[in-house]
């Protein structure tokens, strides 16, 4: 179902619950996304934002309820990015060598997309400086430069504008458009305004 | 096989990268066999008769000083998340972390392996055993050594339990790996030895993918 | 599937079944003892050390025994999901140890009449010291985590990982113990068993078994309330949230 112009999934869960060790987050969780949809979570800490997305990427179980697809993706196809609040970044790789293994890894994702994804994340004059030496926010868009260089349906980000000054968050919205654009899907837990709107918002601290 | 290529050629690059450091195996490897001499005495027939088993004894210790890193580093930085969620199958993920572990390991300490059976005045024909021996039983070392590490991601002191529940696992490797060079010491056929290493490598090469993957599912987080 | 999930129904059929073990495993001990340490026969060559069989033998029964147990409820734990699975070889694992650890010191204290030295490097004493450590390691990795489930999990996949190895252990145990021992020494074992040596060993097997049992029973309904303690303090120190 990937075509060439763009992605038509989508993507629910169902009386979804979370549990930390003992302790319930939440529960009873319905979400549909289709395609081009956003979903924002927002809440204090500790209610559970970063479980919700780690269930969603298939991390952690679920303590009830499911997640599924429609259609489901092709097995061995990318079907999302997980972003954490860590960058998966490898320090003694040059950012050249950090996207390219991330493109093998997922057998996806060509040389044109390299360069968009630089080009969008403003990555081009440190490509072949180590990433150790990189400051935490271009640490951060080297990360962010992921959801570009390797095409996927759905984005599932922690977080992902922690570091980044002004410009990169503009670039960061930019990127989401054009993923919305292509029909991807998005879910994002951010305290930050982002300059654009989500289809759907989801406040954690008032369902919990 | 994406996941294998793609993980084995940056385990090597990442080795390469912190020049040096990928040999360190190795240089423990051949520093713990010099102890030897200096600390049960220069006597030759001891020596050479001790050697095989020496070099056995030392393959499987410097095997686990890298095996803790396997798969703790990539847990650090956020990796772990990325090879859980890609497509690749995690059993071909965790064989090209064993198998960049053998090539950083395992391979250079085959190579020393024959000068130090010198250093310690070994035959020629045990020599010759022990390289046969180290080649089919250290590769099963790294394998049996990833399920360890995927099992203790996360853990205090992960090093130390990492060798107290890989070591036990090793027994059988270091018996006849220690057998093959005493067999072709003394001129026996070894051709038993040799297939029963074969055996269990190929037996952990098919089962320790599969149990490091499964293991690696319940990190979460 | 998960009939017996459910603790309460757990402590009902344990504080059940407990006596009756109970009722078996006191006679079966008293009566395997005296026939094993009075009445049974020496042996021509051993003498009264042979008595010491009657502790080892079925000691290293069960430390065989426990790490088949602990590994089948690891299976059940993880194919399943079953906690009282992961609970019962959590539970099993220090008293397969203890077990253990009878065998060896008792395989010590017949080795020093029998060949003169403590500790021999014979075969089954050698694999009954690795299967030792492979307890330690379980117990270990348990102790590890800081969450029980992931604790649960990675131990069950290690007892898993150790039953396998423990056939390949012991057969390279084996070899190598023919290769490198004298033929003329001879080993612990059981030299041609005479029926009324059988019949209290057999009586110690399963008064073992049953001390097994009913340790492993009691230490999962200690377990049981440790947990259920905390849970009652985790919801003490909530007061005042609607629960």
């Amino acid at each position: 179902m990937v075509s060439d112009c763009g992605f038509s999934y989508s993507f629910q869960a169902r009386g979804l619950a979370g549990a930390r060790g003992e302790r319930w987050l939440f529960d009873g969780l319905d979400l549909t996304l289709g395609p081009g949809e956003v979903l924002v979570v927002t809440g204090p800490n500790g209610t559970g934002k970063t479980t919700l997305l780690r269930i969603l990427a298939g991390l952690l179980p679920a303590a009830e309820g499911s997640v599924g697809w429609e259609p489901q993706p092709e097995d061995g196809r990318v079907a999302l990015h997980y972003l954490g609040h860590q960058n998966s970044v490898k320090g003694a790789l040059t950012v050249a060598q950090n996207l390219a293994f991330w493109q093998r890894l997922a057998g996806a994702g060509d040389a044109a997309a390299t360069a968009a994804a630089q080009a969008a994340f403003a990555l081009d004059d440190l490509v072949d400086l180590p990433a150790r030496v990189l400051s935490a926010g271009q640490q951060r868009r080297l990360a962010l430069a992921r959801l570009v260089a390797i095409p996927a349906p759905l984005w599932l980000l922690d977080e992902p504008t922690t570091a980044l000054d002004a410009g990169s968050v503009k670039a960061f919205a930019d990127a989401v458009a054009a993923h919305r654009d292509r029909g991807g899907m998005a879910i994002l837990a951010t305290h930050q305004d982002l300059g654009f709107e989500p289809t759907y918002r989801l406040d954690m601290g008032a369902s919990a | 096989m994406n996941g294998f290529w793609a993980i084995l050629g940056r385990d090597l690059a990442l080795a390469r990268a912190e020049s040096g450091g990928a040999l360190l195996a190795v240089q423990f490897f051949a520093l713990g066999i010099l102890l030897f001499p200096l600390g049960l005495g220069p006597e030759p027939g001891m020596l050479s008769r001790l050697g095989g088993g020496l070099l056995a004894v030392m393959a499987l210790l410097a095997t686990l000083l890298a095996l803790d890193r396997l798969f703790q580093q990539d847990h650090e930085d956020g990796t772990l998340d990325l090879l859980l969620t890609s497509p690749a199958p995690l059993w071909s993920i965790v064989l090209g972390k064993a198998v960049a572990h053998w090539l950083i390991t395992g391979a250079p300490m085959l190579l020393a392996a024959p000068l130090l059976g010198v250093l310690l005045q070994m035959s020629w024909p045990a020599i010759g055993g022990l390289v046969v021996a180290l080649a089919l039983g250290t590769p099963t070392l790294s394998l049996v050594g990833a399920v360890g590490a995927a099992l203790t991601i996360g853990t205090r002191r992960g090093g130390v339990l990492l060798a107290l529940l890989v070591l036990p696992l090793y027994i059988p490797v270091l018996i006849f790996m220690s057998g093959t060079v005493t067999a072709a010491e003394t001129g026996l056929a070894f051709g038993g030895h040799v297939s029963i290493l074969g055996a269990i490598m190929l037996l952990s090469l098919v089962l320790t993918p599969w149990a490091a993957a499964v293991a690696l599912r319940q990190v979460g987080d | 599937m998960h009939r017996f999930a459910n603790p309460a129904r757990f402590l009902r059929l344990s504080r059940a079944i407990q006596p009756w073990i109970l009722a078996v495993t006191v006679p079966c001990l008293l009566a395997g003892l005296y026939l094993g340490l009075v009445e049974s026969p020496i042996d021509y060559q051993q003498k009264d050390t042979v008595r010491i069989m009657y502790v080892h033998v079925p000691a290293a029964w069960m430390a065989m025994f426990g790490y088949s147990s602990l590994a089948i409820a690891s299976a059940i734990g993880l194919i399943w999901k079953h906690p009282l699975a992961d609970l019962a070889g959590k539970a099993a694992a220090p008293i397969g140890a203890g077990f253990t650890i009878i065998a060896l010191a008792t395989g010590s204290l017949w080795g020093k009449p029998t060949w003169g030295t403590w500790w021999v490097w014979d075969a089954r004493l050698t694999s009954v010291v690795v299967l030792l450590f492979l307890y330690l390691g379980y117990m270990a990795l348990w102790n590890a985590f800081e969450q029980p489930q992931r604790a649960a999990r990675a131990a069950s996949i290690l007892a898993l990982v150790g039953i396998v190895n423990l056939p390949i252990i012991k057969f390279s145990v084996d070899w190598w113990n023919t290769l490198h021992q004298p033929a003329s020494i001879s080993r612990i074992g059981t030299p041609a068993i005479d029926p009324a040596m059988l019949r209290p060993l057999l009586l110690m097997g399963v008064a073992y078994l049953g001390l097994f049992l009913l340790l492993l029973l009691l230490r999962m309904r200690v377990e049981l309330a440790e947990r259920r303690v905390m849970a009652l303090q985790l919801a003490r120190s909530r007061d005042g949230e609607p629960s």
